[in-house]
């Protein structure tokens, strides 16, 4: 049986959700319904703490795991802080570790990603950091406690698809927790190639929430992700450098 | 590369005329379709030749903003203060020898207009005041800013040039954001325009964006203020000046505005009027230069126009602005730094935005102190 289970969680949908870039958060309560979708992401700095005003974590439906993540923290002081601080205000243990002190191309800094997740691993949380593909970064996250590792496909915001390909599929072959791919991914195609190459699962933000049509494109992302699982599972048939006929015109030369 | 101004005198006698002249239509699409743009093709965005290609521009600037930023406005409004100043900017209404009221607001004062903004739902403020310096000066700002963390969960400050420890303690006492405007960067012009007071004082300016990204505020925001000089090389040195802070200080958050001048004390017009059509070339430049930088809109602007630029790369706006100190707590309060263009509520900018497929943010920070 095909089993995702994080942090102790089992999770039927291999899609995950970012809440960062929509028109209206609301829409997020119909893209779970349609889509099964069970991990959402909120940054902790748009989430009132107050509890007044609006307040996106009202969006989120109750049967989701909600994913604070730390995006704003440049250093791994700041980000253990920020996952604190999210404990603490009643959003669970489950936190996405992002520390990106390059406002230029937000690339995350994995140096500090590990230290965070050492701490907060150690202090029970269930910690997905966002990772820039690296073997030895992603082994030494696993070691720190991590619950997975999410390396980018490409930079965040972007669009762009699985840039870092070659790099993904060296993580996915040697790491023991699952590899997610997160941020980068344009097109449910390119989810669907992440997960034909085994990767655990993807998370989408940029690309459903600024479709044209964020809902239809959400299920459009979510058939492409279990659409790439079960390739995966099915284990494609090998490819080649030449044609194998299925007649083949030289077949008489062996009989 | 010690400072921008060192980039500035590497343009020295560079003849901006004849580049932009020179630019033609083959070149303009050409930087169209590169990703990332040299300074020489930012330049040429800014040409009478890019003019020609708006909508090619504004098509690009649209997605990439949508891309970084999605479907997201950040929403702010400032606080005046006070507007005692010693300096004599011929254009600003809070000019050292004008003849307005001068106040400066209590503590009392400030926590009544921090709550009733707050109240509007906003929780990103700007703190404004006119140039006065001392100790005393820094020390009510300090009070202000403590005042204000209360209610808002982002504070920014718009004030005069400080040096590093002075910014370090303003970090300290709560600030996120420093906005500074240059104003001009053509030193002959910037030098004419100011002709007393420690703004005088050219390079003190150009270097406080750089002493707020040493001292580690989290956004800084810079602009030239677009109608004092040629509105080309203005944007030019502008992005310029971005780019050379976001390279050096990644860990800055580095915007950019676009304040238009407008008509000030003594019948003062703007000398080099930079019209609608040019405004938008100059957003437009700005945003294929530097895609994930933030772009403010002010009130200066008025309610139509705003809509109109909003997808054009606009990330953040300012709502429910008033421009005289104490404005929101006293009717009577008049003599503000410039006259608003939207005076629309804080709600109907909110509604507009909503209604435009835009979610209006009020906040995207949290202190962690």
């Amino acid at each position: 049986m095909d089993r995702l289970v994080i942090g102790g969680r089992e999770l039927k949908s291999r899609l995950f959700i970012g809440s960062g870039k929509f028109a209206d958060e609301s829409i997020i309560g119909d893209i779970v319904a349609q889509t099964g979708v069970e991990i959402v992401t909120v940054a902790l700095r748009r989430v009132s703490l107050s509890g007044d005003g609006d307040n996106i974590l009202r969006c989120i439906p109750k049967e989701c795991v909600l994913l604070p993540n730390t995006s704003g923290a440049r250093t791994a002081e700041e980000a253990i802080r920020i996952a604190r601080l999210a404990r603490a205000a009643g959003c669970g243990d489950w936190v996405k570790i992002e520390v990106i002190s390059d406002n230029k191309y937000l690339l995350p800094d994995n140096n500090e990603t590990i230290k965070a997740t050492r701490v907060l691993a150690e202090e029970g949380f269930v910690v997905l950091p966002y990772m820039h593909p690296d073997l030895y970064a992603a082994k030494e996250l696993e070691r720190a406690g991590a619950a997975a590792v999410m390396p980018l496909g490409a930079p965040i915001g972007t669009n762009r698809g699985l840039k870092t390909k070659e790099i993904v599929r060296i993580l996915i072959e040697e790491c023991r927790v699952p590899v997610i791919v997160d941020a980068g991914i344009g097109k449910p195609s390119e989810a669907a190639e992440a997960m034909e190459m085994g990767a655990a699962a993807c998370l989408v933000n940029t690309a459903i929430a600024t479709a044209g049509n964020p809902l239809v494109m959400a299920r459009a992302f979510s058939q492409a992700v279990e659409a790439g699982r079960l390739a995966y599972l099915a284990q494609p048939g090998e490819t080649t450098e030449y044609a194998r006929a299925s007649s083949p015109l030289t077949g008489f030369l062996r009989s | 590369m010690h400072s921008f101004y060192e980039q500035i005198e590497a343009y020295e006698g560079f003849d901006f005329a004849r580049f932009l002249e020179g630019v033609s239509l083959r070149q303009v699409d050409g930087v169209l379709n590169k990703d990332y743009l040299s300074p020489h093709d930012f330049l040429a965005l800014l040409s009478p030749a890019a003019a020609e290609r708006l909508e090619a521009m504004a098509q690009k600037a649209h997605r990439l903003t949508r891309q970084h930023f999605g479907r997201v406005i950040q929403l702010y409004t400032p606080i005046y203060l006070a507007n005692y100043c010693v300096n004599r900017c011929v254009y600003c209404n809070f000019n050292h020898r004008n003849d307005i009221e001068r106040r400066q607001l209590t503590t009392a004062e400030i926590e009544g207009e921090a709550e009733a903004i707050a109240a509007t739902g906003l929780r990103q403020i700007l703190l404004l005041t006119g140039e006065k310096p001392g100790k005393d000066a820094l020390d009510y700002l300090i009070n202000a800013v403590e005042i204000v963390r209360n209610h808002f969960t982002a504070v920014g400050i718009e004030v005069n040039p400080m040096d590093v420890a002075a910014y370090c303690r303003l970090a300290e006492a709560g600030v996120d954001s420093l906005t500074i405007y240059h104003e001009t960067y053509d030193r002959a012009v910037y030098d004419r325009l100011h002709p007393a007071g420690p703004k005088k004082d050219y390079r003190w300016r150009l270097d406080a964006p750089e002493r707020g990204c040493q001292a580690g505020f989290r956004a800084v925001n810079i602009g030239a203020l677009l109608g004092l000089n040629h509105w080309p090389s203005e944007a030019f040195f502008t992005g310029l000046h971005a780019s050379y802070l976001q390279n050096k200080y990644l860990g800055a958050e580095i915007g950019i505005a676009v304040p238009r001048i407008k008509a000030g004390p003594g019948a003062y017009q703007p000398e080099s009027p930079v019209f609608d059509q040019d405004l938008v070339q100059i957003l437009l430049a700005f945003r294929l230069f530097m895609p994930r930088a933030g772009i403010s809109l002010s009130t200066r602007e008025p309610a139509e126009l705003r809509d109109h630029l909003l997808p054009l790369g606009i990330t953040r706006m300012s709502a429910g602005s008033v421009t005289a100190v104490g404005g929101h707590i006293d009717e009577n309060a008049d003599d503000g730094q410039f006259r608003v263009s939207d005076e629309r509520s804080v709600d109907a900018v909110r509604e507009m935005l909503i209604a435009k497929g835009y979610q209006p943010v009020h906040q995207d920070w949290h202190r962690l102190a």
